[in-house]
């Protein structure tokens, strides 16, 4: 079909419109990315847009020579390590016993974890609880309290349920016992939702800052996050340009931005994989946010 | 879904013997039962602090009941309105330009024609979501500086002979939370409406164009009606997240200079509970957020019942 003229106006408009979108959103993220690879005094002159004036790996230097930043690493990648397999685990083996139609207590289960999903104790309660389990300065308060996630668990469940019975019935005949169905089967044939799990709460371990924030202060148990949380919120408050300002701002802002990028890394480099996810990942229960 | 036994009273086996058979199964979800227990049923049982004088002496139990006393100092206090007005405010035009954002950016990456490049948008529209606010609030305030990129971009410009103190002036905050959430996840947002207009009939599009409708025409009859379904359960869900999601965002971007216009709910409660100890306090104050939450959910949902065929949930 031929285009008529308002279609190729319309087109081109639109197109110069996106090109525009593209460069508001990735403009920023690239600009930081070369504002910590160029001179720390020299990026405060300005001007410095898609690469760097003055090349230098100094931040990066000023950052890595500091002991706090590899134990918050390590902080981050273990709760993210042992967070996702936990959580992937308890989802797996939770949603699969509910799609027993004839498990004792499911519906009461149901209604429980529904519950969960609409109402909570709220910040403070939860927090006088989780003192109370000796929680607070605690590696495991980054993983307990989010291993159960009832919405996951739906999203598990209605992948488990579009797995032919059959499967399962003619291994149970050739005498394979649950947990073989389970490992075996199972497992092996739900790869694509297991993997949406586990990024999604990947992500969600390496970038939450608020329960360190909440229930940590002791800094050998900060993650990344929290590490950057503590440098922005403390170092950068607004300050006068004024001589020494400026060298603490110098310091500062290079070391932020190279932190910055350091723990922005992880995140990018799954991304590509998580893509793939998006959609089955929200659409099968759009219920959570 | 009721038990299937019902039909065939005679033959259903005991309670044990059916427990025992499907152990197995049993086994599996009773972690969950009991993290659920210990994570989310017990802390809402602490929400009775609220009601109680609690201090840090006592168990939650054990304190004294005082009644609706801190909800009444909550509404006292001079700093009710001024938080009342900011998390409104901001949730508010964050809804007023992101709700409708989101669509618009949706209908229009879908009219893009080149797959690679529409593709290629998508990839960079969503990758801020994923960023976390710690992230996000570093690069807003750097940007924002004195020596910051848009100062020195204004300076350059002419526009201002000297920089402009964005983050220290509560009357710029507002804007500053709208826009860098904007920024953030309006991207993400259109991800759901892209993939209900993936489901829309290309023979709608094919019989509009021989009648001789417009692109305007086509996008108002035919795309906005197709995702009707998603605006309505989108319009639900952000209303009633509306008054929880932004403790992060605002903890990164607050400061001493800001705060009279930066102060929410949410930052308020973690302020007064967490920082200070006032615990019985604090959780007045989170129920308070949640009952108002609860009434935005309802109302919402009545809402969309009328603007859709049938409600969402």
């Amino acid at each position: 079909m031929r285009k008529t003229k308002e279609e190729k106006i319309f087109n081109f408009v639109n197109l110069v419109f996106m090109v525009f979108f593209t460069i508001i959103i990735a403009f920023p993220l690239i600009n930081i990315v070369a504002l910590s690879f160029n001179d720390p005094l020299d990026a405060l002159k300005g001007g410095i847009f898609l690469w760097p004036r003055k090349f230098t790996f100094e931040s990066y230097y000023t950052v890595l020579e500091n002991h706090a930043i590899y134990l918050a690493f390590i902080v981050s990648v273990s709760k993210t390590i042992v967070g996702i397999v936990l959580h992937t685990f308890v989802t797996a083996i939770t949603a699969y016993a509910l799609t027993r139609e004839d498990l004792i207590g499911r519906k009461w289960f149901e209604i429980m974890g529904i519950l969960t999903m609409f109402v909570n104790g709220g910040m403070i309660p939860t927090f006088l609880v989780f003192k109370s389990y000796g929680l607070l300065n605690n590696f495991w308060v980054y993983i307990l309290p989010v291993l159960f996630s009832f919405y996951d668990v739906i999203i598990m469940m209605n992948f488990f349920r579009g797995i032919p019975r059959s499967l399962e019935e003619s291994a149970e005949i050739d005498g394979a016992t649950p947990f073989t169905v389970f490992a075996k089967i199972i497992i092996p044939l739900s790869l694509p939702v297991i993997a949406t799990i586990a990024l999604y709460h990947g992500v969600y371990q390496w970038n939450d800052y608020m329960t360190a924030n909440i229930y940590v202060n002791n800094e050998n148990l900060f993650p990344l996050q929290q590490l950057l949380y503590k440098i922005v919120s403390e170092n950068l408050s607004p300050t006068v340009a004024t001589g020494t300002a400026v060298v603490r701002q110098t310091t500062s802002q290079s070391m932020q931005l190279a932190t910055m990028v350091i723990t922005t890394i992880p995140v990018v480099a799954v991304y590509p994989f998580l893509q793939k996810y998006f959609v089955s990942g929200l659409t099968l229960g759009a219920v959570k946010e | 879904m009721e038990d299937s036994s019902t039909t065939h009273k005679n033959k259903k086996p005991s309670f044990f013997r059916r427990f025992k058979d499907q152990a197995f199964y049993q086994a599996m979800i009773w972690p969950s039962v009991i993290l659920m227990i210990l994570f989310n049923f017990i802390p809402m049982y602490g929400l009775i602090i609220a009601f109680k004088n609690y201090t840090v002496l006592d168990t939650i139990g054990g304190a004294p009941w005082v009644g609706f006393e801190y909800f009444q100092e909550f509404f006292k206090d001079p700093l009710f309105w001024t938080v009342i007005k900011n998390t409104f405010g901001i949730a508010f035009f964050k809804m007023l330009i992101g709700f409708p954002g989101a669509i618009v950016l949706a209908v229009l990456i879908n009219e893009v024609a080149n797959l690679h490049f529409k593709k290629f948008i998508q990839t960079i529209s969503y990758l801020p979501h994923f960023l976390s606010w710690v992230i996000l609030g570093g690069m807003v305030i750097m940007w924002l500086s004195d020596t910051g990129f848009l100062n020195s971009l204004l300076m350059d410009l002419k526009v201002i002979s000297k920089p402009i103190e964005f983050m220290a002036d509560p009357n710029k905050y507002w804007a500053i939370a709208v826009l860098s959430d904007f920024w953030k996840e309006v991207g993400w947002g259109t991800i759901l409406y892209l993939a209900s207009m993936t489901a829309i009939d290309p023979s709608l599009y094919e019989a509009a164009k021989i009648d001789g409708a417009t692109k305007w025409q086509q996008i108002i009859h035919i795309t906005i009606p197709g995702i009707r379904q998603m605006i309505a359960l989108n319009l639900i869900l952000s209303i009633g997240g509306l008054l929880g999601s932004n403790l992060d965002q605002t903890l990164v971007l607050q400061n001493s200079l800001n705060y009279a216009s930066s102060e929410v709910l949410n930052s308020y409660v973690f302020k007064m509970g967490i920082k200070q100890g006032n615990f019985s306090y604090a959780t007045a104050v989170g129920i308070f957020v949640s009952v108002v939450s609860l009434i935005l959910i309802v109302l919402s949902r009545w809402g969309t019942r009328k603007i859709s065929d049938k409600s969402v949930f």
